[in-house]
């Protein structure tokens, strides 16, 4: 047997496996999740036919859109017509790899060295996830500009606008998180939130930098082009925007990485803001469970808001960004600094 | 050979040959992708030099936002070919200054690095430790090439400004 063959590693790509299943289930289950929570909220039952409570429901869907056939414009691209949908899947699916979600653990003493509850630990973490996430909108952009159809261009060119915009407050409520940690590890920056102050409220960042938590909770809707600021697609302006001309499985792609991208960034806010895999009453071993229920509140949030809020108009979703949301992260950003330096 | 070797041959390789595509392409938007891939490979070069700092600003700045506002432009122009973007701006002897210019170019870039000693940085851990920590890349931005940084902003700054008068002039 090789040498690089050993339980470690092994027990990496069974991680790697388990967190990329997860990553798809979990949006299977937002999809959901998504279709009960707005039947609610608009006072009817949602799927209730396949599986338990309609459990069943998206599973249905995808194997319906399996068997679809794949159409495509005769004008397209046709290379990059193909390829767009995929690029926007992976890049949602890379961005979780450095997301810390439990302690280390040895599996009940499976395994010699303890492994780390995370895909690949980087010491820059933070900007690695900042990264693959400015990765994300070409996804939408070549999936826009390749159908050669004026809907999904104005989609595609939408997005980029729109992508460009809130990326910039996006980064700068990073960066006050980490000027408050010192460091870019997602693992220490959960780490240094561990404790609590006057023994019950816990030493999590969201209470340092509220402002820094809206922000960065406002910008990951717009990144992630869920409603109030769906602009790429909005339905009554665009057909469908960007994927308009997509049919089959290459349509369920952009649905796949649309949900996994707002798992992904509901799961670096509960890093940066709400102490990650940190909490009380369950033993260290069990604080994926926290991470788990951190994560599906902040999803609950974002799909309550879809629900509830309507779409901006295009110049107000703009003139948000540049003239309030920026001026606020940057004036956050300062005030962070100045705290740091005066009190560190 | 190791496994740096080989990764550093298999991304060198695509930044070449997709940088060599870039100019090849006649179709922008294939371009603009075979820029991202080329820029995608360097970094992965930055990370084989133990600078993970390096490779992921490179695929921020350049990947995520520089080629996003390549491919707005491209896209606005919805141009499918060079030829509907701009006429060719040379003629027959201005391409002929344009190869020689660029032979020269080639022949100074290979004399220069010749001259490069092959270990710049040192090989001991400490030194590139000390290379790729963010801290001491902030501190040395800051202090030592704290005047060529400011510069460089006053440059952006200055282009800026120009790019809006230039967009406003007929109002």
């Amino acid at each position: 047997m090789p040498a690089f063959v050993n339980p470690t590693v092994v027990a990496h790509l069974v991680l790697i496996f388990v967190v990329m299943n997860l990553l798809v289930l979990s949006s299977a289950f937002m999809v959901w999740m998504e279709r009960k929570v707005c039947a609610y909220i608009q006072d009817r039952v949602g799927p209730n036919r396949v599986g338990y409570e309609g459990a069943l429901q998206p599973f249905a869907d995808v194997l319906k859109l399996l068997f679809k056939e794949e159409l495509r414009p005769k004008a397209a691209d046709a290379f990059i017509f193909a390829i767009a949908p995929i690029l926007s899947t992976v890049a949602a699916l890379a961005a979780f790899s450095v997301v810390p979600f439990g302690t280390e653990t040895t599996l009940f003493g499976l395994l010699s060295e303890p492994l780390r509850l995370e895909v690949t630990d980087v010491n820059v973490a933070v900007l690695v996830v900042f990264a693959i996430t400015s990765m994300g909108v070409y996804g939408i952009v070549l999936a826009g500009w390749s159908s050669n159809s004026k809907y999904s261009l104005l989609g595609g060119l939408r997005s980029s606008a729109q992508m460009i915009s809130y990326e910039l407050s996006y980064g700068l409520a990073l960066a006050s998180v980490v000027m408050l940690a010192g460091t870019l590890s997602l693992r220490e920056i959960v780490l240094n939130q561990s404790g609590y102050w006057f023994q019950f409220i816990p030493r999590w960042y969201i209470f340092l930098q509220p402002v820094g938590f809206l922000i960065f909770l406002t910008a990951g809707v717009a990144e992630t082009n869920r409603a109030p600021f769906d602009f790429p697609e909005a339905e009554q302006e665009l057909v469908a925007g960007y994927h308009t001309e997509y049919s089959s499985m290459s349509f369920g792609l952009f649905f796949l990485a649309e949900y996994v991208n707002m798992v992904t960034v509901s799961a670096v806010a509960t890093s940066l803001f709400l102490g990650g895999w940190l909490g009380p009453l369950l033993p260290d071993w069990l604080g994926w469970i926290w991470f788990m229920i951190k994560v599906l509140a902040i999803l609950f949030f974002y799909v309550w808001m879809r629900w509830t809020l309507p779409r901006y108009r295009y110049d107000q979703l703009m003139e948000f960004g540049w003239k309030w949301l920026l001026p606020a992260a940057l004036i956050n950003l300062v005030a962070t600094a100045a705290l740091v330096i005066w009190l560190g | 050979m190791d496994l740096n070797a080989i990764g550093f041959f298999v991304f060198a390789a695509i930044a070449v040959l997709a940088s060599l595509g870039v100019v090849a392409q006649r179709n922008p938007m294939h371009s603009v992708m075979l820029l991202i891939v080329s820029f995608g490979a360097l970094a992965g070069l930055y990370v084989l030099l133990d600078a993970p700092f390096s490779a992921v600003t490179q695929i921020i700045i350049y990947a995520g936002a520089i080629m996003v506002l390549f491919l707005f432009v491209v896209m606005l122009l919805n141009a499918h070919t060079e030829a509907d973007a701009a006429p060719p701006v040379l003629g027959p002897r201005g391409m002929q200054i344009g190869a020689l210019l660029s032979m020269l170019l080639a022949v100074e870039l290979v004399w220069g690095l010749s001259r490069l000693g092959l270990t710049w940085f040192g090989n001991d851990p400490a030194t590139i430790a000390n290379i790729s920590s963010v801290s001491r890349i902030g501190l040395a931005i800051f202090t030592t090439h704290a005047f060529a940084f400011e510069v460089t902003s006053i440059l952006i700054l200055v282009s800026m400004v120009g790019a809006v008068v230039i967009a406003r002039r007929g109002q």
